[in-house]
């Protein structure tokens, strides 16, 4: 029943056949991510936040990471930076940033990475800064902990940085306290001090999710053009597929830790494949559809980490499992291209997908 | 056009916080949280207040509902004048406008179980069930789709989208007419609030019930509401029927509002054209004098700078607090539900400006 995943050997057991599926990354991948798996170890059981999980990112472009809450959007992200608490967690599989491993890297060697080449925008800019120390303090120290300079050259630098998030009078505003700054102001902060050191990798984690939507419209626009300025390669998490449409060349979808769908922007939204991916499209209201048609919820709720179903994480609220049988509860579906490039973990047939697809999914969004 | 009354009106109605200061705590001024707010809703319909955050729509909803009491103005529910009432006044009305709040797991008493917590309205207000409590909340969470047997279980038990039904069936406990939902799907992931928008359109037509939404986000409003009001900085800038307003707003904020909604269509991502509002919004301690939008209005003048521009119904059921609205869209192209957001080269001409 399982489709063979082209270009990968069968695994031995069902579990190992839900991995890989990506191969060698390609040369210009800057970040690439192989079946990383992030377990933490509870007295409840081991929460698989993270279960095989597999990406390639080149500088200058974004990838998008879409789910739910408890989809493992956010610990990929800390994985990536190496911010998990060190004892907590289990970490397999593979993280290479611009050729270096690490998953496994001495803490002393990511620190050395985090700000300089990976830097992270958070989703919640007032508890994500200190409220003790000036703006200008904060990113004064970021810049200082790579560069050797005088605080008056890192003073005149973080100025220089408040002034390109665009803060306006940022000589003095450097001086403010994050209290002072509205909730569009600090994330610009945060993002000129994501940026003090002029990394390549940016991940920001939901970065507009705490904000209004003109405010929002704004700080998409300035990560938009700060990218084509550092040619930086960024990963936005995000929720809201309005988010990722509007940025993003790459989009990876997430479920239950693991990644159910992974192609182009506009393979997702256009052709959108993966059964889950359908619903969240067909769930979602949006400026573009006639308000008087249903939405058409998933049925269900996610499952828990601690217990996921065997098989496809998905197949309890799927409405198309009943088509596939039992494969989709006993057997992991391997992460496969059916067409170049687009990536999906899902037991139907290639065929049947794009009957259902172009029949009842299709004129329905 | 309504043939009768609204069920509930909404006229002037203003709410200022007081800012005191030193040993006398003497008031220094005010927060101008609402002002000057004028709406109506009819019997069985959705209103919808929308705006960003500080736009007051929380503060016109809890005065609505009389958790908070309006600075002045008046809000008659079914005839009768509530701004004013006193606590034992306003506890047979409570029966009737309830509220679903924003955060399920804040608004739950992790305490309680299910079944004290729906089964509460009952107590408190000492209505009588013909076959005991305990069948009417099993009954409700039938109602709201949760398992009538989970009456003895606690509220930890449940995932966030159950929460909020439990919410729901709690305010839906005591058959009101009006019930005031702030933000009722926003604390949800998407896949989850598509099941409650769902569900509260279907009680809505199951039960007669009127709602109030209040919600930031445009796209779930334009899902859920027959008439839709938008408000910034304490005022009510622009309310027209759901429809209208989101195929052609005519207030220059409205439009400005629509068009940063970013829209999951990566096709669309050229050929958008977006109003970028500068700035932040400014402080309702010390709001700009004349219109409150001038400071970051594109189309701003003298006029605005000094003089509040009244709400006036510029087509029929769409009134705009502008005085430079924007041109009528609908007058170049049939309305297109495809295409509302999309910033249509002005120039088109303006139909039935100040028609009554």
């Amino acid at each position: 029943m399982s489709p063979a995943a082209p270009g990968t050997t069968t695994g031995s057991t069902a579990y190992e056949t839900g991995i890989g599926g990506l191969g060698e990354p390609p040369a210009n991948a800057y970040l690439s991510v192989r079946d990383l798996r992030v377990h933490f170890p509870t007295d409840d059981g081991i929460v698989k936040s993270v279960d095989g999980l597999s990406f390639d990112l080149a500088r200058g472009k974004t990838l998008g990471i879409v789910g739910e809450s408890g989809s493992g959007k956010s610990v990929t992200s800390l994985s990536i930076m190496g911010l998990h608490k060190p004892g907590t967690v289990r970490m397999q599989g593979s993280i290479r940033l611009d050729g270096q491993e690490l998953v496994g890297a001495p803490a002393e060697t990511v620190r050395g990475l985090r700000g300089k080449k990976m830097a992270m925008i958070f989703q919640d800019p007032l508890s994500a800064m200190h409220p003790f120390y000036t703006v200008g303090d904060q990113i004064i120290e970021a810049y200082q902990v790579h560069n050797k300079v005088p605080k008056k050259a890192a003073r005149a630098h973080a100025i220089d940085l408040l002034g390109r998030v665009g803060i306006p009078q940022p000589n003095k505003r450097v001086d403010d306290y994050p209290h002072q700054f509205s909730g569009g102001m600090r994330q610009r902060a945060m993002i000129a001090m994501a940026l003090s050191c002029d990394p390549d990798l940016l991940i920001a984690d939901e970065p507009t999710t705490a904000l209004d939507v003109t405010v929002q419209a704004q700080i998409l626009d300035l990560i938009r053009d700060l990218q084509r300025d550092f040619d930086a390669a960024v990963i936005i998490i995000t929720h809201d597929l309005g988010v990722v449409a509007e940025l993003a060349d790459d989009i990876l979808v997430m479920y239950a830790g693991r990644s159910v769908e992974y192609a182009s922007a506009h393979g997702v939204f256009n052709e959108p494949q993966h059964p889950y991916t359908w619903g969240l499209m067909a769930s979602m209201p949006r400026l573009d559809r006639d308000p008087a048609d249903r939405l058409m919820p998933i049925k269900g709720t996610p499952p828990s980490l601690i217990s996921v179903p065997p098989g496809c994480p998905f197949s309890p609220r799927c409405a198309y499992a009943a088509r596939v049988g039992a494969a989709c509860v006993t057997e992991r579906p391997a992460f496969h291209a059916p067409t170049s490039a687009h990536y999906l973990a899902c037991h139907l047939d290639d065929g049947e997908r794009m009957q259902i697809w172009s029949d009842e999914i299709e004129p329905n969004l | 056009m309504p043939t009768t009354d609204p069920l509930l009106k909404v006229t002037g109605l203003t709410k200022h916080f007081p800012i005191r200061k030193g040993l006398l705590q003497r008031q220094v001024g005010a927060v101008q949280a609402v002002d000057d707010v004028t709406f109506s809703v009819q019997s069985g319909q959705t209103l919808s207040l929308v705006g960003e955050s500080g736009c007051g729509k929380t503060t016109t909803g809890r005065m609505v509902t009389r958790l908070l009491e309006p600075t002045s103005g008046s809000i008659l529910f079914d005839g009768r004048e509530l701004s004013h009432l006193s606590v034992g006044q306003l506890r047979p009305l409570r029966r009737e406008i309830q509220m679903i709040f924003q955060d399920p797991y804040s608004s739950l008493n992790p305490r309680h179980t299910v079944g004290t917590i729906v089964g509460a309205p009952f107590e408190i207000q000492g209505v009588k069930t013909p076959q005991g409590t305990k069948r009417a909340v099993q009954d409700l969470l039938e109602l709201v789709g949760l398992n009538p047997e989970h009456y003895n279980r606690y509220p930890h038990e449940f995932s966030g989208g159950q929460r909020q039904r439990i919410g729901i069936a709690r305010s839906l406990a005591l058959k009101p007419r009006l019930i005031v939902a702030d933000e009722p799907v926003s604390a949800l992931d998407v896949s989850i609030q598509a099941q409650v928008i769902n569900l509260l359109e279907d009680l809505q037509e199951e039960l007669g019930l009127t709602y109030i939404v209040i919600a930031h986000d445009l796209s779930v409003v334009r899902q859920m509401s027959d008439r839709v009001a938008v408000m910034y900085l304490g005022n009510l800038v622009e309310i027209a029927d759901g429809h209208d307003l989101y195929t052609d707003s005519r207030h220059p904020y409205t439009r400005a509002l629509l068009s940063a909604v970013p829209i999951p269509d990566t096709s669309r991502r050229e050929k958008r054209e977006r109003i970028r509002l500068e700035g932040d919004v400014p402080s309702p301690i010390d709001p700009p004098p004349g219109c409150r939008f001038h400071t970051r209005c594109w189309k701003a003048t003298d006029v605005c700078r000094t003089q509040v521009p009244p709400l006036v119904e510029i087509a029929p059921r769409h009134e705009v607090a502008c005085h430079h609205p924007e041109d009528s869209l609908v007058a170049a192209a049939p309305a297109q539900a495809a295409a509302p957001v999309e910033d249509a080269p002005s120039g088109t001409a303006a139909s039935g400006t100040m028609t009554a």
